[in-house]
């Protein structure tokens, strides 16, 4: 059994220790938020909260975050008023959405370490693939989700 | 009860009262379906609650392109709803074939959503309003033309008094569906044109969403696949027993000739065990072709004597025999993987005499007539539930993962069994863009008019592969996207001839988002501007003198030339490239503006891409996809490429098959032209510039042409 803390609840799985986290998260505990994209860390679908640092969870082991709180998009705010959530409505970020929740996740990781960021900092940050093409409005909706976060 | 979305509520109860683990997400809340008990069906497409929300039915599939809500604009703009008292539904493929195909086609591509329903959708809305303001004008014993629909309410203004519609519809929903209507004039419109924000937002900003791939039902089982790595190989044998000792696996099957399954527990159970799995392939003829050999097959056809005619005027020969000056050029792009963000999946459960599948497909009932078939019943036997899509660009429209699950479920009855791709079988089972190229031969006179013009396409046919009943006399129309008819605006060329090499590959091939306008755009505009060069011309200027004969060709071109400041300096370092078309409907011109440094880094900072749709139904959706459109054809243009050894397609993952991620991203901005009195597509049109502006914008920086794609590992430096 391994013991892991998701959204600030307490969750028991009987699963082996290198399954990656975002296995144990879709189909172990049923949080379907968090999607799988490509298996390989490479298109940041599966983006979590681990300690509050975005991680890509389909390479995380989940024998080694038992100690770790993770937050999957579900946990990130409870009506979806984290402000990230709030900009990209705002900006109509989302068309497939299959990737956003892995947009949002990096987004909120971002602005969490760095309130204020410009381009450059955007540019570095969100390395997630998006093939709809949402991209000029993720990097808006950013910067407006820095705005809201101020208030 | 009405009979329209009978189904899907009963479904809804029946997971719930199980264990609630399944939520059909957007379609219907469990707050909504309560409500949803006392709605009454006006028409096909329109059903009335008792609390006035309207209930818009949508037969197309949501892809992320705003279909959802665009189609929902233009029925409500002839209900006359509330906008804030909406929602909207999918029709199952079911409910379609059930009642003889009433909402028409299912089939989602081509930039058609809207445009192919705009009048039946649009006469919907009107039928009900109709029906609405008959029950109220009876009512208060008033002649109906003395009222009005406003806001889900009829009024009548003579007397003051007003009804919701849902206080109305069991009237309504008594009367006949009136046969004819009158639609509303354009001046009329009070949705179209508005930049509503979409209905499917919300649940995909909280990860509620339930896309295909989430689907989780009582006793599902998860199944992983292995197809065949090179096309047209066969399936030979497994070791299923080499699995026996892997945690949750249950079932090892032959799917069909070419491909076999592990199903097991878990999802991730079945891909560690299929990793280990020993198979033996028969990988057939093919299994020795290269990329070389295709390129080779394609370079041959470029000078083929035979070739299908796409379109001939004068004489091209003659033509370019008196020509003052002769340039020819040769181009060519590869096969692309369509590489949608959620991989091919579908869930079904076979129970004997009856299937039910849950799918995102591009064409709900073609997806429903797989299904039936894979599984031996009759298409009455089955039932799909449609979810959005996690991408389409084309991919989804066909149904091998559809049919395969079904193969599955069918060998496991009773269990509910969800197939989901891997990435790398996503990207090594695609239905390939054609890779393609193009031999151009021009001619301009003493004074640089382009006299003659001649374009020899070589490569795959898509009809070929995917609907050899369209071919008309072995001519592949849809090779020629974007050169034929109205669409080519160049028709002013005296001696012109456009021909088409068949050169088909062992690689399937089909529909890639902008399809063959991609390509045929970066010939055509990239060619242009080579003979623009030729003669000395300004690019803008050049083209001016060949779409003489096409004025919202040149409308769009001059609207973002005039944007982007054309014929002003550039800030420094900077330069500028052109391109235009008019694809599915719509006329569309592009202008980049791009920096190549010393090192050959590019640069892509702005794009002005323009559009003419005719009507324009939500501007900011169609922002949206003018914007993703530019990231989809970049990444064409700068990474992406499929390339085949030993009969397979090389590339599995987004490390070899390589993508544009935001630090490439230029500001796009979109110019707006609608010019009405037509309905273009908005998905795809913008794609075919994207390419060829910053090609244009590249030869501009460095003086020297790039005609060979993608970009990646091509030196730019300054000749």
């Amino acid at each position: 059994m391994i013991r892991l803390t998701i959204n600030g609840q307490i969750h028991q799985v009987d699963v082996d220790a290198d399954t990656p986290l975002l296995w144990v998260l879709r189909e172990w505990i049923g949080l379907t938020g968090t999607k799988y994209g490509c298996g390989a860390g490479q298109c940041g679908c599966c983006t979590v909260h681990i300690d509050g640092v975005a991680i890509r969870s389909c390479l995380v082991p989940v024998g080694s975050v038992s100690a770790a709180a993770i937050t999957t998009i579900e946990g990130l705010s409870p009506d979806a008023s984290h402000p990230v959530q709030k900009a990209w409505l705002q900006h109509e970020v989302p068309q497939c959405g299959y990737c956003q929740s892995g947009q949002i996740m990096a987004a909120a990781a971002l602005l969490a370490a760095k309130p204020r960021p410009n381009d450059a900092d955007i540019r570095a940050a969100m390395t997630n693939i998006c093939r709809c093409g949402t991209y000029q409005r993720i990097r808006d909706a950013i910067h407006s989700a820095a705005e809201l976060g101020k208030a | 009860m009405t009979a329209l979305g009978f189904d899907r509520r009963r479904f809804l109860g029946t997971a719930t009262a199980i264990a609630g683990a399944y939520c059909l997400g957007w379609s219907i809340p469990a707050r909504a379906a309560a409500a949803a008990e006392g709605g009454r069906e006006l028409g096909i497409w329109v059903v009335i609650e008792p609390d006035d929300t309207a209930v818009i039915r949508i037969a197309r599939s949501e892809m992320g392109q705003g279909t959802l809500t665009g189609l929902a604009q233009l029925v409500a703009e002839e209900l006359e709803a509330d906008w804030a008292k909406l929602r909207a539904e999918y029709i199952s493929p079911d409910e379609n074939l059930a009642r003889q195909h009433a909402w028409g086609d299912m089939s989602t591509g081509g930039s058609r959503g809207l445009r192919g329903s705009v009048d039946y959708v649009r006469q919907g809305g009107a039928a009900a309003r109709s029906m609405l303001v008959q029950a109220a004008a009876a009512r208060w014993s008033v002649p109906a033309a003395e009222c009005q629909a406003e806001n889900s309410r009829v009024l009548h203004g003579r007397s003051g008094r007003s009804l919701g519609y849902g206080t109305l519809a069991a009237d309504a929903a008594a009367l006949p569906v009136p046969e004819s209507v009158t639609l509303k004039s354009p001046a009329q419109w009070k949705l179209i044109g508005k930049a509503v924000a979409r209905l499917d937002t919300p649940p995909k900003l909280e990860g509620s969403l339930v896309y295909a791939s989430d689907v989780r039902l009582p006793g599902m089982l998860n199944a992983a696949i292995a197809q065949c790595p090179v096309f047209g190989g066969k399936l030979v044998s497994f070791d299923a027993a080499a699995l026996s000792a892997m945690p949750g696996v249950r079932h090892v099957v032959a799917v069909d000739d070419n491909s076999v399954a592990v199903v097991a527990d878990t999802w991730w159970q079945a891909r560690t065990a299929l990793d280990r799995l020993p198979i033996v392939w028969d990988e057939g003829a093919n299994a020795t072709v290269s990329s070389a050999d295709i390129d080779a097959w394609l370079r041959e056809g470029l000078t083929a004597a035979q070739a299908a005619l796409g379109q001939r005027q004068g004489d091209v020969a003659a033509g370019l025999a008196g020509a003052a000056t002769r340039i020819e050029a040769v181009y060519s792009t590869p096969f692309l993987s369509h590489a949608t963000m959620e991989p091919m999946n579908a869930t079904a459960l076979f129970t004997g005499n009856a299937l039910e599948v849950w799918v995102a497909s591009q064409n709900g009932d073609a997806a429903l007539a797989a299904a039936a078939e894979a599984a031996g019943l009759d298409p009455s036997q089955v039932k799909v539930h449609k979810h959005h899509l996690g991408g389409g660009f084309g991919r989804r429209g066909q149904q091998d993962y559809v049919r395969q699950a079904v193969l599955i479920a069918r060998q496991i009855p009773g269990r509910p069994v969800k197939l989901l791709w891997s990435r790398e079988e996503d990207t090594r089972h695609d239905f390939y863009r054609p890779a393609t190229q193009c031999r151009l031969q021009g001619g301009l006179d003493a004074n640089g008019d382009l006299v003659a013009l001649h374009a020899r396409l070589s490569g795959p046919s898509i009809l070929a592969s995917l609907a050899p009943a369209r071919l008309a006399g072995g001519v592949d129309k849809v090779a020629f996207q974007g050169w034929l008819a109205e669409e080519f605006g160049y028709r002013s060329i005296p001696n012109l001839l456009i021909d088409h090499a068949v050169r088909n590959t062992h690689v399937p091939v089909g529909f890639w988002r902008g399809v063959n306008t991609n390509q045929n755009t970066i010939f055509m505009e990239c060619f242009i501007d080579e003979l623009a060069d030729a003669a000395g011309r300004d690019k803008l200027e050049f083209r001016r003198s060949l779409l003489a004969r096409s004025p919202k060709h040149l409308a769009v071109l001059e609207a973002v030339a005039e944007r982007a400041g054309w014929g002003t300096p550039a800030p420094p370092g900077v330069f500028r490239g052109l391109a235009q078309n008019c694809c599915f409907g719509s006329y569309v011109a592009a202008v980049a503006e791009v920096s190549v440094a010393d090192d050959g880094k590019l640069t892509i900072h702005r794009i002005v891409a323009g559009t003419d749709p005719g009507h324009a139904v939500n501007p900011d959706q169609i922002a949206a996809q003018v914007e993703g459109s530019f990231v989809y054809g970049l990444s064409a243009l700068l990474y992406s490429e499929n390339t085949v050894k030993d009969g397979r397609i090389v590339e599995g993952n987004f490390d070899t098959y390589q993508v544009m991620r935001l630090a490439d991203m230029p500001k796009v901005e979109t110019v707006l032209v609608p010019s009405g009195g037509f309905w273009g597509g908005v998905g795809e049109p913008t794609i075919a510039v994207a390419a060829p502006a910053v090609l244009n914008a590249i030869a501009a920086a460095t003086g020297r042409r790039v005609r060979r794609l993608p970009l990646k590992d091509q030196d730019l430096r300054l000749g």
